[in-house]
């Protein structure tokens, strides 16, 4: 991502921080990013999504170095023990420490979240503006697919293949995780490209012979940055739902790893009983996500001025 | 118009074909529905094996399995399970329970969410609409599967209050109830509450958010005020010239929410024990069976198939632009 104006003024300066500074305000455009910097600030919601991010990230990764527990070890002298302070979560019916798997569990809802919504936004961002800038053949097939990937239920796909995930490592999951869900941000970026193609500065640059792939990187894309990190945080919040609904059925991160959605499914049977084994796991999740949600909320309020209903609105090539 | 759509409907059957070999394929390149036999102890002999391989047509290359299971299907006949029981027995009984659900699901989700919607858009700012606001953020990040075991603890602590069971928790209908018609249509509807609202709520925040920004959007037009301007009331001019044309993007949008829909009722099937298609899925893959998880497959995409182009045909009615073109 290069830098965020609406118009490329100098459009072939590279500027390889300003994603980072649309979002910290550092650099060397002091106006827009001062803008939506102050825009992102004066959001109550924003900023306390993303503390709460930051939060659960060093609680997720700190948590585990204070406690004296593993995630697998088992305490044979505590089964089924409610919070104490030994055992800050409680115990298992296993004797396992309750706060160590939720931790453990966060960790990888969170990193499998966000590295999810990296990873579709840069596909959405590739097959999209492909599709609009090549037009023709090109076009037809990469939307043809989106639309076949639309109507192919991701969830069951998923879990149709889930059992390809056993003993390898949970990398797949996430590229597979991803492969379903930038769909509609392709459809989106699509339309984008395709008015953008029509700019003066990107017909300079064809003219000049640049090549596409470098029209693409160095001047479409850039101009749509603020959609990509709107987008990007919220596909977060989807993502980390998914996981978790996955890993619920059994379907995502295996055993012996853990994930927040598979403690919930151990802990929920004795919901009502031993609550610990259920709540703090259901906690954190409801946490995590509403954080992803507020921090992708506030920054569509400072980053895109109209704030239209971006999920909703479809290209205009396309009733 | 009529060609717009039936051009729509022609390539979203290609799709749903599409779709079903892919399922298939994928879940008999990966299943391995011997193992369980297989893994039995003491081993079965391998004759034993060997004819199961037969019976399942694991022999075969996968295109010819699909074939032959589509031309089933066309007659009628979606195959058999690993366990040996027609597919097409239970179906209608499973359709029924899971497009209850759905049906429901949608069409109070839809009303409901676009009202509360455009009541937090008039009433923007005011005590309403931060709570539609914040009620819709809570209930969005909260998965499925939470909000189920919530509304069953809210249940229990409601049947603890009342001293009886007003509402029960597992399955559609408490099992060999005898009674008249219209008790046991009393204890359908008892079962029926908690797993509604868990599929409702969803769908009404999901639906309010964007009916919200869409009715925000259209409230500060100038047609609007040009409306009330030639003497319209108020209420006139918001539902007769601004609902009208903020309901255009909840058209698109309801292909989406059904999807959303369909994946949650998976889970409020598993988890209220209702044998439906969203449990039966998850069973099919649990049990490694090809047949049952392509036969869901199906049923998915025919109903988003349906939900698509029926998104096209609010679009076209809503929007009379489409309709000339």
């Amino acid at each position: 991502m290069t830098s965020t104006d609406k118009v490329a003024v100098s459009p072939t300066r590279p500027d390889p921080d300003a994603a980072a500074g649309a979002l910290f305000g550092s650099g060397t455009q002091p106006t827009r990013r001062r803008l939506v910097l102050r825009r992102f600030l004066r959001s109550r919601k924003a900023v306390f999504g993303l503390a709460a991010i930051v939060l659960l990230f060093l609680l997720a990764y700190l948590g585990p170095l204070v406690t004296p527990w593993g995630y697998a070890e088992i305490d044979n002298t505590a089964y089924l023990r409610p919070p104490s302070a030994q055992h800050w979560f409680g115990t298992t019916q296993l004797g396992q420490d309750v706060f160590a798997q939720t931790m453990r569990g966060l960790q990888k809802s969170l990193v499998i979240g966000l590295l999810v919504g990296v990873i579709s936004t840069g596909l959405a961002s590739i097959v999209g503006s492909a599709a609009g800038y090549f037009g023709g053949w090109t076009d037809r097939a990469l939307m043809w697919l989106v639309d076949l990937l639309l109507v192919l239920p991701g969830f069951l796909i998923i879990s149709i293949v889930s059992p390809t995930f056993r003993g390898r490592t949970w990398l797949i999951f996430v590229l597979i995780l991803a492969g379903f869900a930038w769909m509609i941000t392709a459809r989106i970026v699509r339309g984008l490209t395709l008015s953008l193609r029509e700019r003066e500065f990107v017909l300079a640059a064809r003219f000049m012979g640049v090549p596409p792939w470098k029209i693409i990187f160095r001047h479409i894309l850039p101009n749509m940055a603020s959609l990509l990190i709107i987008d990007a945080t919220i596909t977060v919040g989807a993502a980390i739902l998914g996981e978790t609904g996955l890993s619920y059925f059994g379907f995502g991160v295996q055993p012996p790893d853990v994930s927040l959605g598979t403690l919930i499914a151990e802990g929920q049977d004795s919901a009502f009983t031993f609550p610990w084994l259920f709540l703090f796991a259901a906690g954190f999740l409801i946490i995590a996500v509403l954080s992803a949600n507020l921090v992708g909320d506030g920054l569509r309020d400072a980053l895109d001025s109209s704030s239209r209903p971006r999920r909703g609105t479809r290209d205009p090539e396309e009733p | 118009m009529a060609t717009f759509l039936l051009r729509r409907l022609a390539n979203y059957v290609v799709l749903c074909l599409v779709a079903t070999l892919l399922a298939f394929s994928l879940a008999a390149l990966t299943f391995d529905p011997l193992a369980k036999l297989q893994g039995r102890n003491p081993p079965p002999p391998a004759a034993v094996v060997e004819a199961k391989r037969q019976e399942l047509r694991l022999d075969e290359p996968i295109p010819q399995r699909f074939f032959g299971w589509l031309g089933g299907v066309v007659q009628g006949d979606f195959g058999t399970t690993t366990t040996g029981v027609k597919i097409t027995d239970e179906l209608v009984t499973r359709v029924g329970v899971t497009l209850r659900l759905l049906l429901i699901g949608t069409t109070v989700g839809v009303v409901v969410g676009v009202l509360v919607g455009v009541l937090s858009a008039t009433r923007q700012y005011r005590l309403a609409d931060y709570a539609a606001t914040v009620f819709s953020f809570a209930v969005l990040s909260i998965p499925v599967f939470v909000m189920a075991s919530l509304l069953k603890f809210g249940g229990l602590q409601l049947n603890q209050a009342a001293g009886t069971s007003v509402l029960y928790f597992q399955g559609e209908v408490t099992p060999s109830f005898q009674g008249s018609r219209g008790a046991e249509l009393l204890n359908r509807l008892q079962h029926l509450v908690l797993p509604t609202l868990a599929i409702v709520l969803p769908q009404i925040a999901f639906y309010s958010r964007y009916q919200r920004s869409a009715m925000l959007d259209v409230l500060g037009s100038d047609y609007l005020r040009t409306a009330r301007a030639k003497g319209l009331t108020r209420r006139r001019a918001l539902f007769k010239h601004g609902l009208r044309t903020a309901l255009i993007p909840m058209a698109t949008l309801f292909a989406f929410g059904f999807g959303l829909l369909l994946t949650g009722s998976v889970f409020i099937e598993k988890i209220f024990g209702w044998y439906g298609m969203g449990s039966w899925f998850v069973d099919g893959v649990t049990e490694q069976d090809t047949n049952i998880v392509a036969t869901v497959t199906l049923f998915a995409a025919v109903l988003i198939l349906i939900s698509g182009w029926l998104s096209d045909l609010l679009y076209a009615a809503l929007d009379p632009r489409i309709r000339v073109r």
